[in-house]
């Protein structure tokens, strides 16, 4: 057990690419938690996807042992934090469990959507915060100008914010010493019944589910019967230990400590985030105050492009909402895609990662169907239903109204690209509360719905400032809106994969875009073929596929009957990847094109 | 000028086709499986024809022989003497009933007219001409070795020697309208030819052409385009009294390659020397036979080593009735299904019956004029 005045909590809030990763390693390295042969770069980014992107998805732990300049020993805690939008739940949990945050802003790039969103996530949590411009070493950097820009912006001092290089080392004993001096020690007694936060909750293989804990008040050790408040379910601790970032056991955890625990616990939906452990001799009094669980906003259909692999998929989805819990799936029919799931994500990225976890890790290729968000349908009958596919959609006649998830949105641009992103804000039924300026840089904040989000914003974001706004959202409320279900028909019959709710005034826009995509990606028959976008029985937009008008090979004798059969044989094997809807095939591939969200 | 056609009986027939896989030269479009034309021995090729010849009468048993041809490459290279000697030996190992077509692919040049004589004495009576264009720029795109004047006297002088003359030409070629196309084809048909081979440019993988078409060099018309050649193609001839009797085939009346006939109502044929196909139907079982491609090996395991040079392959009832299929339709005669095969079919054959795409009359389905146009798909959608 270290004493409270000897412990330093804190979180590094960054947004992504200026430098938290990189600054992780190097105060790990600096206080020797690793040796060289140990340190791997960007050690806290342990899984490969993470560390591809760059990005942090679970939340991870490690204790530094510091030699201050005051002659003391300090355990500073750092908890990494998730950088992007779709996991600011996971930021915010992490943050409870800390008493203060280094703000991390690059020197050339200044300060942008993701570091506010977190920044506001930290004040929240009445963090202390200490300001550290990186890459300092940079040509391009400009600490004076980033330096007003966040006393502007943010509007914390950042007259003492710290220069530093991650990269090069420079300025991070100074980071470790504003660590022990200007963050302050937590709180509490170590003689008061056990009070834990779960602040997190993992899958090993080795130790089974794995549990990070802060300790509020009191003491965690072997051996001990411990109780979850919320869930009631009762455990005996095997082990408690801290993350070095090596697991290493220690004999108890005490008041202010940050580290991990086992007890046998088989699942990690057993675990319920933000719940508190209490010790089931001598409960604590009230828990804490915990989180809101985690509600998966945007949704979409994933099925295997080879319909053998529709168990392959469910065994690869079940092993990654093992140390997922906020991914959900259900399973899902289609007549154009088979047998598939119908899946719940935090938000686009975390859509796009799982996605790429199950074809990378589990070798799955997937067709994966238009996002959409969580409408709630208000019945005439009184009732509420909340639709997560759209073709579940009830009779338009039932439907009192539908309300739709709102976001507030925050973007960050350079002022060169400002009309174009106020141009598709307002495309996008946004709705502008607020238009700042620091320096060049714009601060744009728009409350927009998070179905037209969903859909290709980020991308056309990225493409209208040449990918320098970066943009950040929280989910706002639901409002009443006038949408509608959008059915495409080909030849007359409807494709149910491809049917989506859109706002009314949208929809003739999205009717045309879908049906000019579907006339280049479907193959000429030897009929003319209407591709339909329509409202109800309303036909909203119309495209045609003209019918074949040659294709005969030109030589056909003796010595062409067997390369003749051949390629028939070829066709036959070929029409395995089509789905047929009436009489019109449709390639698979055409799907995946389709509902590709980039338009 | 129909002078020198064999009479058709109706029946499927029973040919011969010889494979020469030598040329002058190359031409960009040719995906078959030719050679140039350096050092042949012909010695070797007269052993490897005639043990050939003689293994397949062997297999055959006795049958009619109702057509010869000799095709490539560039078989009006061959000695005619060696052609003569075909011929004889053909005659001896199958029956033959009064006369039969005999025809020899030529190129029109200078060099090779002046063997017309020749081959006519050795016994060819029908010539085929890879003319492919009048134009002498379009020859040059071809890569053929003559030129228009020379193709126009050796058309001439084909139809003087032997009558029975069909003659190539390729259309499509990059940004031919129709009225070029149109005023090609009439100077072609003003020659009185009773045969035409009218293609459209095909661009196949692994010529000179599919590298160009690849770096963008020129492409192909689309196939709205072609198809709109494809229709004057259609008009002309049948204004010319030489109407279409299979996609890219026109003749007039009693005018038909009897050999290509064959080839389009399922009959058994036979093919001799590198890379040549065959088709057999021997005790209620039909046979796709393949020979080795590459001349040199051909020619060594034709008098060596049977099974190596030709391999039978059993066709399924399925597979047999998928060539059936494919080939019939493309002929104005299409196809006549057995009724075990028609129950198969009926019901598809009837919905492209309602498209316009096939005519269904007692015992025999046709392809219409447009369902010939979209061929490739028409069976697709009969057979996939």
């Amino acid at each position: 057990m270290t004493a409270l005045d000897r412990i330093r909590n804190f979180s590094i809030v960054a947004h992504i690419d200026h430098g938290k990763s990189t600054l992780a390693d190097r105060l790990i390295q600096v206080t020797g938690g690793l040796t060289n042969r140990e340190m791997k770069e960007q050690v806290l980014d342990a899984m490969e996807l993470e560390r591809e992107r760059g990005i942090t998805i679970k939340a991870n732990t490690v204790r530094l042992n510091y030699a201050a300049q005051d002659g003391e020993t300090y355990v500073l805690n750092l908890i990494d934090t998730p950088g992007h939008v779709d996991f600011s739940y996971e930021v915010s949990r992490s943050l409870s469990a800390c008493e203060g945050a280094l703000l991390v802003v690059d020197a050339s790039q200044g300060v942008e959507a993701q570091t506010l969103a977190n920044v506001y996530q930290a004040i929240d949590v009445n963090l202390e915060l200490v300001p550290v411009l990186n890459k300092v070493d940079l040509p391009a950097a400009e600490p004076d100008r980033v330096r007003a820009q966040i006393e502007d912006v943010i509007g914390i001092d950042a007259s003492e914010a710290i220069e530093i290089s991650a990269k090069t080392g420079l300025g991070v004993p100074d980071v470790l010493e504003a660590i022990v001096k200007r963050l302050p020690a937590p709180r509490g007694d170590a003689s008061a019944p056990l009070k834990a936060l779960l602040v997190d909750s993992w899958y090993d293989s080795y130790l089974g589910v794995v549990v990070l804990v802060r300790i509020v008040d009191g003491v965690m050790k072997k051996g001990m019967k411990i109780r979850m408040m919320r869930t009631g379910a009762a455990y005996t601790v095997d082990q408690v230990g801290v993350s070095t970032p090596k697991k290493t056991p220690v004999a108890e955890l005490g008041p202010g400590e940050i580290g991990y625990m086992t007890a046998s616990i088989k699942e990690v939906a057993d675990t319920a985030v933000g719940d508190t452990i209490t010790e089931e001799r001598r409960p604590a009094a009230q828990p804490l105050p915990g989180f809101k669980p985690s509600v998966p906003v945007v949704f979409c259909g994933i099925f295997p492009v080879d319909a053998n692999e529709f168990d392959d998929l469910r065994e690869a989805m079940s092993r990654l909402r093992l140390n997922d819990a906020s991914f959900e799936f259900e399973m899902e029919t289609s007549a154009a895609l088979g047998f598939g799931f119908r899946c719940g994500f935090l938000g686009l990225l975390h859509l796009e990662i799982i996605r790429e976890r199950l074809e990378r890790e589990f070798n799955i290729d997937l067709i994966t169907t238009a996002p959409s968000v969580v409408y709630r349908i208000f019945l005439t009958d009184g009732s509420m239903i909340e639709l997560h596919n759209p073709a579940d959609m009830p009779d338009p006649v039932k439907i009192d109204h539908i309300e739709e998830p709102w976001i507030k949105a925050t973007i960050m641009t350079p002022d060169d690209y400002l009309g174009g992103i106020l141009k598709l804000c307002e495309e996008r039924r946004g709705v502008q509360k607020e238009l700042t300026y620091a320096g060049a840089r714009a601060m744009l904040l728009y409350e927009l719905p998070l179905n037209e989000v969903v859909f290709d914003f980020y991308d056309r974001l990225k493409s209208i400032s040449k990918g320098y706004a970066s943009f950040d959202y929280q989910l706002l409320d639901h409002r009443t809106e006038n949408l509608v279900k959008m059915q495409v028909l080909v030849n007359e019959e409807p494709v149910d994969a491809l049917s989506m709710i859109v706002h009314r005034d949208r929809a003739e826009l999205r009717g045309r875009a879908m049906c000019e995509k579907l006339k280049d990606l479907i193959p000429r028959h030897l009929f003319k073929i209407p591709i339909q976008a329509a409202i109800g029985g309303r036909v909203i937009a119309r495209e045609t596929i003209a019918a074949l008008r040659k294709d005969v090979t030109a030589k056909c004798y003796g010595g062409d009957a067997t390369r003749k059969r051949k390629l028939l044989d070829k066709q036959k094997e070929g029409k395995k990847k089509m789905r047929q809807f009436g009489r019109v095939e449709i390639p698979q591939e055409a799907f995946i094109k389709a509902l590709k969200m980039d338009s | 000028m129909t002078g020198g056609c064999v009479t058709d009986d109706g029946t499927p027939g029973f040919a011969v086709y010889l494979h020469w896989p030598y040329c002058e030269q190359i031409c960009p479009y040719c995906d078959f499986n030719v050679r140039l034309n350096r050092a042949v021995d012909d010695r070797a090729w007269q052993d490897a024809l005639q043990t050939s010849l003689r293994q397949f009468g062997a297999r055959s048993g006795q049958r009619t022989l109702t057509s010869l041809y000799f095709g490539g490459g560039t078989p009006s290279l061959m000695p005619p003497a060696l052609v003569a000697s075909v011929i004889d030996q053909c005659r001896r190992i199958w029956r033959v009933d009064g006369p039969i077509e005999i025809t020899l692919e030529a190129n029109p040049t200078d060099a090779e007219r002046s063997r017309f004589e020749d081959f006519r004495a050795a016994g060819v009576n029908r010539l085929s001409l890879g003319v492919q264009s009048f134009d002498d720029e379009a020859l040059r795109f071809l890569g053929r070795n003559h030129g228009a004047a020379e193709a126009r006297d050796a058309l001439d002088a084909a139809l003087s020697v032997f009558g029975n003359v069909s003659f190539d030409m390729i259309y499509a070629l990059p940004d031919e309208t129709p009225a070029a196309w149109r005023r090609a084809l009439r100077a072609g048909v003003s020659h009185g030819a009773p045969h035409l081979s009218l293609y459209q440019l095909t661009i196949e993988a692994g010529t000179a052409f599919a590298r160009a078409v690849e770096r963008a060099a020129w492409s192909p018309p689309d196939n709205d385009a072609a198809a709109e050649l494809y229709d004057v193609t259609q008009e002309e001839t049948a204004r010319a009294g030489l109407p279409a009797y299979e996609v890219s085939n026109h003749a007039r009346a009693g005018a038909r390659s009897r050999h290509n006939l064959t080839y389009w109502r399922g009959g058994d044929y036979v093919g001799v020397g590198p890379g040549a196909h065959g088709r057999l139907t021997i005790d209620g079982r039909r046979y796709a036979i393949e020979t080795i491609r590459s001349p040199k090996d051909w020619l060594s395991a034709a008098t060596s080593d049977a099974d190596r040079a030709t391999t039978f392959t059993p066709l399924s009832d399925d597979d047999a009735f998928t060539e059936k299929v494919a080939m019939g339709l493309r002929s104005v005669e299409g196809v006549r299904p057995t009724p075990s095969e028609w129950s198969w079919i009926e019901p598809r054959a009837r919905m492209l019956e309602g498209d316009g795409l096939l005519m269904i009359e007692p015992e025999r389905i046709v392809a219409t004029a447009h369902g010939r146009r979209v061929l490739n798909a028409v069976t697709a959608a009969l057979l996939v």
